[in-house]
């Protein structure tokens, strides 16, 4: 999944430190959460310390990208104009079978099909040639 | 007993009438705050030169340019809480600690929105992504996945309490039917004159599943403020001090990630609560009425399950049947709330507080009300709650 840089006019993140770190691991294919290298705690979203043993210290730690639809709204008017050809469209929250809970969007699923609990696995959308959105499909298996 | 309880009071209200568009004078953003706070001041018996102490809302008017308007000289105490709709109840903490410390000794709380006329909330998430709630974060993780605005994020939470507890679109629509039943009593509210059913609140447009539009509030143009002072001072003053009993804030943890807490229900509400209701002696129970913060329907039933009205999972069914209704077991938004009075941030709810306590709400009076309570909720869940008294 590969588009012109031009076409794209949708919000993208601020490419800078953590956040740029993060998206460009999803370019590469891999889905990481920062691992706290003092207590070893996995965190999202992006912090400089941990705040759970106060480590300054942490890398980058691949997820399986498998977990589960928990929760998600339909959009039927949309609120930001760029996201205006999409509705209806399903922003979700993706919770990773190693705790980590995010936003993201289940591709390849009507809204009305989406329920909770759903297993899903994730899918890399390069949506510009910098930014490759970490996106969700159902798992059939 | 905290060195707040009884302290402070409310002394004078003020606001401007609510409007969705222009159709007087002109506005501006200052002088709708600036007549809510000459009215506010007036009502209290006061001259602007008394105001010693302003605290202005985050993102409104500043102190420096309420100050000059009013005619404030010698103001020695000013603070802003960045805590969006919990500002106000915020604001009055901060304003009962400079009261009893002795920083300041009559304190103007101004506020209100310029939400209709000037940039709409579907503006900013344009213009200014990283103004809005969860600032840079939401900007990065939240915003390139299509969830941009408010009513997308707090029916996040509201399909996740369906999913968990069975929670009906019927019981958000309790919500909203109660609350416009109420602004048909009330000369100021916005809705007036335009009575919901439940099959019109079922009919009504989805905006963003599960919220239809009757489950958001009413961006608004109004301004209004309070004036806060001491117990004793208030003595020499014409109004019935309505008294700040308790009084308290909260956060979720983490609060600047809706998604990422523990308990996905989790508000500040949730440790602010039962902090205000012991600081003023009082359960639950003792409550007469309550003004409870409504961006939208489904707030309203998260806050009261995690204030202890109800236990989790069952606020639901604690909406329906009247009991938040006037003359139920616990009228909620008396005044039709920000879903059909106005949403000004929430100054609405102190002021419609203050006048149940006062006696002076007219047909919407809720009898022999002693106790209620107001709350803030702001950004991805802020809370803050007062506990007020006659």
């Amino acid at each position: 999944m590969t588009r012109e840089a031009a076409e794209y006019r949708k919000p993208l993140p601020v490419m800078e430190g953590m956040t740029k770190e993060f998206y460009e691991n999803c370019s590469r294919g891999e889905l990481c959460f920062q691992r706290c290298s003092g207590c070893e705690k996995l965190r999202h979203l992006p912090t400089p310390r941990c705040a759970r043993c106060g480590s300054w210290d942490w890398e980058w730690s691949p997820s399986t990208g498998r977990g589960k639809l928990v929760t998600w709204t339909v959009v039927r008017r949309p609120m930001h104009p760029d996201f205006a050809d999409d509705v209806p469209y399903a922003p979700a929250v993706i919770e990773l079978d190693d705790g980590i809970r995010m936003v993201s969007w289940v591709v390849d699923c009507a809204s009305d099909d989406l329920c909770a609990g759903m297993p899903v696995e994730v899918v890399f959308d390069h949506v510009t040639d910098a930014v490759t959105l970490p996106k969700f499909r159902r798992l059939t298996t | 007993m905290s060195a707040l309880q009884g302290e402070a009071c409310i002394v004078g209200i003020g606001n401007t009438p609510y409007r969705r568009g222009s159709d007087g004078p002109v506005d501006s953003p200052l002088r709708i705050e600036l007549e809510a706070c000459e009215a506010a001041i007036a009502d209290a018996g006061l001259r602007p030169s008394d105001i010693d102490g302003i605290l202005p809302f985050y993102g409104l008017s500043i102190a420096e340019n309420l100050a000059v308007n009013l005619g404030v000289e010698d103001l020695r105490y000013q603070a802003t809480s960045h805590v969006g709709g919990a500002g106000p109840g915020a604001s009055l903490a901060n304003a009962a600690m400079a009261v009893a410390a002795g920083l300041a000794s009559h304190v103007l709380i101004p506020g209100g929105w310029y939400g209709f006329s000037g940039r709409r909330v579907r503006q900013i998430i344009v213009q200014d992504p990283s103004s809005m709630a969860g600032g840079v974060n939401a900007r990065d993780f939240y915003f390139p996945f299509g969830l941009t605005a408010p009513v997308q994020w707090f029916s996040f939470i509201a399909r996740w309490h369906m999913n968990e507890f069975g929670t009906k679109p019927e019981q958000l629509g309790a919500v909203a039917v109660a609350q416009r039943k109420h602004a048909q009593l009330n000369p100021n509210a916005l809705m007036r004159g335009k009575p919901l059913s439940m099959e019109e609140y079922l009919a009504s447009p989805m905006i963003s599943d599960p919220y239809r539009l009757f489950d958001c509030s009413l961006e608004a143009d109004g301004g209004a403020a309070f004036v806060v002072t001491s117990l004793e001072r208030a003595r020499d003053l014409p109004q019935k001090p309505v008294k700040l009993l308790g009084v308290a804030q909260g956060q979720p943890y983490p609060a600047d990630d809706l998604v990422g807490r523990e308990d996905v229900f989790q508000l500040g509400q949730t440790s602010a609560a039962p902090r205000a209701f012991e600081m003023a002696g009082i359960t639950p129970r003792d409550v007469d009425f309550a003004e409870i913060y409504d961006p939208f329907t489904f707030q309203v039933i998260q806050q009261l399950e995690e204030m202890g009205f109800c236990k989790p999972g069952e606020g639901g069914g604690f909406v329906e049947d009247g009991r938040i209704e006037l003359g139920g077991e616990l009228p909620v938004n008396t005044h039709g709330g920000l879903l059909s009075e106005a949403h000004v941030l929430g100054m609405n709810h102190f002021i419609e507080a203050v006048r149940q306590l006062r006696g002076e709400a007219g047909e919407r009076q809720v009898e022999d009300a002693e106790i209620g309570i107001v709350t803030g909720f702001g950004d991805f869940g802020d809370g803050a709650i007062a506990v007020l008294g006659r």
